[in-house]
């Protein structure tokens, strides 16, 4: 079968994807059973990138042949081709796949001024699946030559230039290709590879760019500017523009990459990319507000949209192996420590995060390193999210209306618009989320770090499916939210959180489900409960907030709402928001170990001597 | 020198070693094949652009950019000196000119009529490979450098910091399970390749940098210690561009851990010898691990006894725990059981029983230990 030819979608029954990871590449198989898309099967294989293989494709034939082992379906033929269109026991009708491999897609992006087009630039790499390397900016506060200085270092694969609103000023734009052109940033992937640049900016500065960066040795692309007003960001194009040259030119050069290329059904993705399609699609398809993340060993990435508005951001050094001593560093070790409830030696910890850094592949063997990792991890997804909400703002630079009304605010633009009481729906995804012991411990993971407020919903990424769907939406869509809903995503329960503070003791909220049938009760500040609500089981809650407390209704509004179960359940937490722990250590273990008690979070007790037999 | 990620680090007496030098940008080669090179002998060098100085005329002189070709005193392509005037305005009736003055040497690259903008180019920056690793050429990479090939002891360390060095051997600790301490380094160790036993002292590195030592191979080192040394906390192990004055290699990991007997033993057995060394560590996709090369030439050294590199495990094979609660021990795998097993963190993982030199036996993940050779 010729790659990408059209798909009738009636006629796919079975499908296969892949994700090739930096280490492991990933592969499900979708089949049409009774008439609904469910996954079936996976596999997986390390990821053959590097020498001795160097050629992506040998990892994704290993874990299709895994598949193939455990379903008992032949799909790779004699001469390790995927058999395609599927037939009987054989075969699949559609082949996608995404990819990080080799450290994902790495991008310099520059505009003029930082907070507006050089923002939105980062925004347009960052959501079309980038790590952004740098942003360089006319008032970046670097002095032009530090900044020459900084491209020189940076090994991109590709530039996008933003700056300027269409009709407007063309110089400040053309000053900063001036500064990139003679840099001459080194391209990844070696001498021969003619470094792509895409320039997204004031249109009437086109014939500029084009004598800048005609002198050779780049690739120009040119696109819709991303910023048209000051008013308005266009970023469709641009991400677009990324996504082709990722292809053409990426993607061409990593080891084994053109022949993927011609084997797949659908464009291959960043795998960060796709999980962003999933997201938006599943947000707009339910008319809700979602956050995901997805926390790795080197990155965490949280996506969001709001509003209908999607923000992602990547964190590059919070990570949970790569990046644990950054995350140690960053946070520091007192504001880790004050999530552990047991004695724990600083200087062996402190130890051991290195030597996690330099051993990445170990596992926690003892529940005491559970602990201190799962401490680590409430951190690092604590510091992503604030990162998050820092970036993912209303639009900088825009002039607006004031009314008397507003004469005291001092809002002028640039204000997250990521709002945790609006939040409907929290996915986790990434190791130490997915593989917690307890998927309660998954679930006090994202409310700690997250804090969630009101009513939400908690659910984490079966088997980091996302990235597969994602490029599935655009190929099968039905297909897509029907594996969303049935296979991708456990539900863990719905968390509800009143916003607001209080005294120890005092009450916060009283609540009823189903009229008091299936319970009732009333929490004290500074308490947490979970009650059970399964899986498929939904229930009338009536909640109503003390006075000073909200639930999305306003300060003692009484909220009712259907809530949604699983398998953890309903918590009810009253611990106020935003959260905070008591600064006296011996008070802050006290409440922490309420909290594990009340939640039953490490059932097991820590052996005696456990963790400390080093 | 980059390897691939493999559970087990190499440690051999007498390996082929094959060292990859090359160029960042195309350059000139200074060896041919079959040419025999030292350590420092340059085997091919190049020229990097130089930097770029950017400097706005038309902002200076509060001229129009479009004017700034007729307000040039020099012109693209021409060489121009530091403070050597490169554009004038014409001033008030010819009075009150303003100058500008060049602010690097170098080739006045480009003169924007749009911006107003000039560049000038600094001196080309020359770049040069030395062999590293004493050996005969094997094979020439045109343009781009050569492949240095030699039989050496190889020790791949866990983590180190600082970049490529090379002298002789001196050892410092007896014993494999012996700190090294301030006092054990002294000023004979001036330019050699001084080995420890377990952990390595702040104090003991302090001393070494003051007496001149090359680098510091030692089983490990307290994450507070390493603090010190680089005088900032190591967030990501990307390392090897360090400027600490020396090279220091950790052949086990953090805390108090001894050097594993083999490693010390080889060490011990070649002590004198000269060896190359670097410290860069990359541990991300395409891992890379310190290494300690020491040519075998005349020295006697009997052949192969097999390397460490990944292998299967099996019921006998040498292992050493790398996560606590047994961090650094070693022993012997004394079963593979099929089933995966819940641990005490209440995961469930595949795992193996180790039988510890202390006679105990004790339960690991699989994914927690990796192979050595005793």
């Amino acid at each position: 079968m010729s790659a990408q030819t059209p798909i009738n979608p009636d006629s796919v029954n079975v499908i296969l994807a892949t994700d090739c990871g930096s280490t492991t590449t990933k592969a499900i198989m979708i089949e049409r059973v009774d008439g609904v898309y469910r996954q079936t099967h996976r596999g997986e294989a390390p990821t053959t990138v590097e020498e001795p293989f160097a050629n992506v494709t040998v990892g994704v034939i290993n874990a299709l042949t895994e598949i193939q082992e455990v379903s008992g379906r032949r799909l790779i033929d004699d001469d390790g081709v995927i058999i395609r269109p599927a037939s009987g026991d054989e075969g699949c009708d559609i082949y996608i796949s995404t990819s990080s491999a080799g450290g994902g897609l790495q991008m310099m992006v520059a505009g003029v001024v930082r907070e507006m087009t050089a923002a939105s630039a980062k925004r347009a790499a960052l959501g079309a699946g980038a790590i952004v390397m740098d942003t360089i900016a006319a008032n970046d506060r670097r002095r032009p030559h530090e900044q020459i200085q900084r491209i020189r270092e940076l090994r991109p694969d590709m530039v996008l230039i933003s700056g300027g609103t269409d009709g407007g000023d063309t110089k400040k734009v053309t000053e900063i290709a001036e500064l990139i052109a003679p840099a001459k940033p080194r391209p990844r992937f070696g001498k021969s590879y003619e470094l792509p640049i895409i320039f997204a900016g004031n249109t009437d500065a086109r014939p500029e760019i084009d004598r800048v960066f005609g002198s050779g040795g780049f690739d120009l692309k040119i696109t819709d500017n991303l910023r048209p007003s000051l008013e308005r960001e266009h970023l469709g194009p641009a991400r677009d523009m990324i996504h082709d040259v990722f292809l053409e030119h990426v993607m061409a050069h990593a080891p084994g990459y053109d022949t993927l290329m011609s084997i797949t059904d659908a464009p291959i993705m960043p795998t960060p990319g796709a999980v962003g399609d999933i997201l938006q699609t599943i947000a707009r398809g339910r008319g809700i507000n979602a956050v995901g993340v997805d926390i790795g060993g080197a990155t965490t990435d949280v996506f969001s949209v709001f509003d209908g508005t999607f923000n992602r951001t990547v964190s590059a050094n919070l990570g949970m192996s790569y990046s644990i001593s950054n995350v140690c560093a960053e946070a520091t070790m007192p504001s880790i420590l004050r999530w552990v409830h047991i004695d724990m030696n600083e200087r062996e910890l402190r130890n051991r995060v290195k030597n996690k850094m330099i051993r990445p592949t170990t596992i926690p063997q003892s529940l005491e390193a559970l602990i201190f990792e799962q401490a680590v991890a409430r951190e690092a997804l604590r510091l992503a999210y604030l990162q998050h909400k820092e970036f993912a703002t209303t639009l900088k630079g825009v002039q607006q209306q004031r009314t008397v009304g507003d004469t005291f605010s001092q809002e002028s633009g640039g204000e997250t618009i990521v709002d945790n009481m609006k939040l409907d729906l929290l996915v986790a995804s990434g190791g130490v989320l997915s593989h917690a012991p307890r998927m309660h411990q998954t679930a006090m993971l994202l409310i700690d770090a997250f804090e969630p407020e009101g009513i939400t919903e908690l659910a984490k990424d079966s088997i980091f499916m996302m990235p597969h769907l994602g490029v599935l939406s655009s190929v099968h869509p039905r297909a897509a939210m029907e594996v969303f809903e049935r296979d991708c995503l456990i539900y863990l329960g719905t968390c509800v959180a009143p916003k607001g503070s209080g005294k120890p003791g005092r009450p916060c909220f009283s609540w009823s489900l189903d009229s008091g049938a299936r319970g009732s009760g009333e929490l004290a500040f500074g308490e947490i409960t979970v009650v059970e609500l399964g899986e498929d089981e939904t229930a009338e809650l009536e909640a109503k907030p003390a006075r000073g407390f909200d639930l999305g209704a306003g300060p003692g509004k009484t909220v009712s709402r259907t809530v949604r179960g699983g398998t953890v359940g309903l918590i009810l937490d009253a611990r106020g928001r935003e959260l905070s722990l008591p600064e006296d250590p011996e008070h802050c273990r006290q409440a922490v170990s309420g909290v594990i008690d009340a939640v039953d979070l490490y059932p097991e007790a820590v052996p005696p001597g456990e963790g400390s037999a080093d | 020198m980059a390897k691939a990620y493999t559970p087990g680090l190499k440690v051999a007496a007498s390996t082929a070693y094959q060292a990859h030098r090359v160029l960042p940008i195309p350059g000139t080669l200074r060896v041919a094949a079959g040419d025999v090179v030292e350590a420092d002998t340059i085997v091919a060098e190049t020229f990097m652009d130089g930097d770029i100085t950017p400097l706005n005329v038309a902002n200076l002189l509060s001229a129009q950019p479009g004017d700034i070709p007729q307000l040039m005193l020099k012109q693209e392509g021409d060489a121009v000196e530091k403070d050597e005037p490169i554009a004038r305005n014409k001033g008030v009736f010819g009075m009150f000119k303003s100058e500008c003055k060049a602010p690097a040497s170098g080739t006045l690259e480009t003169i924007s009529k749009a911006t107003g903008q000039v560049m000038i180019r600094g001196e080309s920056i020359p770049v040069q490979v030395k062999a590293f690793l004493p050996g005969k050429v094997t094979e020439v990479l045109p343009e781009e450098g050569v492949v240095i090939e030699n039989q050496v002891t190889l020790i791949q360390g866990i983590f180190g910091v600082g970049g490529e060095t090379s002298g002789p051997i001196a050892m410092a600790c007896d014993r494999h399970d012996q700190r090294l301490e301030a006092s054990m380094v002294d000023e004979s160790m001036q330019g050699a390749i001084v080995v420890g036993g377990a952990r390595v002292t702040s104090e003991a590195i302090a001393r070494a940098r003051e007496v001149g030592v090359a680098a510091v191979v030692s089983g490990g080192i307290d994450d507070a210690d390493l603090k010190d040394i680089l005088g900032y906390d190591l967030g990501v192990a990307i390392t090897g561009t360090e400027r600490i004055g020396l090279t220091v290699i950790i052949t086990e990991g953090f805390g108090d851990i001894s050097m594993a007997r083999r490693t010390h033993d080889l060490l011990k057995a070649r002590s004198g010898d000269s060896a190359s060394v670097n410290g860069a560590t990359q541990i991300r996709a395409g891992v890379m691990r310190p290494e300690i090369l020491i040519p075998v030439g005349d020295a006697g050294v009997s052949d192969s006894t097999g390397s460490t590199e990944s292998g299967v495990l099996e019921l006998g094979t040498p292992v050493r725990v790398i996560r606590d609660p047994y961090f650094g021990l070693i022993g012997t795998v004394a079963s593979l059981p099929e089933a995966p097993q819940v641990l005490g963190s209440g995961s469930k993982s595949r795992v193996l029983e180790v039988s510890l030199e202390t006679g105990e036996v004790v339960t690991v993940p699989r994914a927690n230990v990796e192979l050595i050779e005793t």
